[in-house]
């Protein structure tokens, strides 16, 4: 079990440069970019498809989750939806459920 | 033919050895003023002042980085910025070693264009997703990775011929 200030730390406002910028292909930003867990999760509903295939794929959100939310959890997570190689609105619903689902399991700890 | 650039006039001769210095800089002042029957002594002063003019910027060797050995890639990144951050972006876009040209263009929308060298395409995106998109003002951007080139050269000065020389 995380200990409080390590919840309260995946949960905190990143500066500007540690964000997840979302991009739909190599060098091409969509404009959408989160800079906590919680943006995040709403992010995954609005940007394009593309732009989630393209980084699930490429590891880069469990990287971001890893390295930068520092939540090896979630990274492990996201690291198995990826092994079921889910593509289109099922990855949206799947990355979606498991990001919410975390998100409320941190929040609860620091409660 | 006269040529005004904020204050500087340039004449005839001037714009001729502009254009034989654009075509080979290693020339000589001999070479050049035989080349132009003008005396060597006089290509020499002309040059010292747009020298000191800054008309003439400096001399710079143009390497073919392919055939020098060197593995990279060229992208034209097509930036979407704020208007009132646009110029603050340019600028700091400028400061990257990564980024070779940077100019700013208003069509529907205002947008910075830069072409960017990077040794590979993850090198190219961990660069653009790390150093440019979270510049404040950055609204989107739209990459373009150069496949194959067909001409590369600079603007050269053309003098145009009076319609007398044409007889």
């Amino acid at each position: 079990m995380k200990s409080f200030s390590s919840s309260s730390r995946i949960l905190r406002k990143l500066p500007r440069k540690n964000a997840f910028y979302f991009f739909t292909s190599i060098g091409n930003y969509t404009g959408i970019n989160s800079a906590s867990l919680e943006e995040f999760i709403e992010k995954i509903k609005e940007v394009n498809i593309k732009s989630l295939e393209f980084h699930l794929y490429r590891g880069d959100f469990e990287e971001w989750a890893d390295k930068t939310l520092e939540d090896k959890g979630l990274a492990e997570k996201i690291r198995s939806l990826r092994t079921l190689k889910p593509v289109g609105n099922a990855l949206r619903d799947q990355l979606y459920f498991i990001v919410s689902k975390r998100f409320e399991e941190v929040e609860r700890q620091t409660l | 033919m006269k040529m005004k650039n904020r204050g500087n006039v340039l004449d005839d001769l001037d714009l001729r050895i502009l254009q034989v210095l654009q075509e080979n800089a290693k020339q000589t002042y001999i070479e050049t003023g035989r080349h132009l029957q003008v005396a060597h002594s006089t290509v020499h002063d002309r040059i010292k002042k747009m020298e000191e003019q800054g008309i003439i910027e400096k001399y710079a060797a143009i390497v073919n980085l392919e055939k020098a050995g060197a593995k990279y890639i060229t992208a034209i990144m097509t930036v979407f910025t704020d208007p009132k951050e646009s110029e603050s972006v340019a600028e700091r876009l400028s400061k990257f070693e990564e980024i070779i040209e940077v100019f700013t263009s208003l069509s529907e929308e205002l947008l910075i264009i830069a072409k960017v060298v990077a040794e590979d395409q993850e090198r190219l995106h961990s660069f653009i997703a790390h150093s440019v998109a979270p510049l404040p003002g950055v609204l989107r951007i739209r990459t373009s990775i150069i496949t194959k080139k067909y001409k590369d050269e600079m603007f050269i000065f053309k003098r145009k011929s009076s319609p007398n020389e044409s007889l």
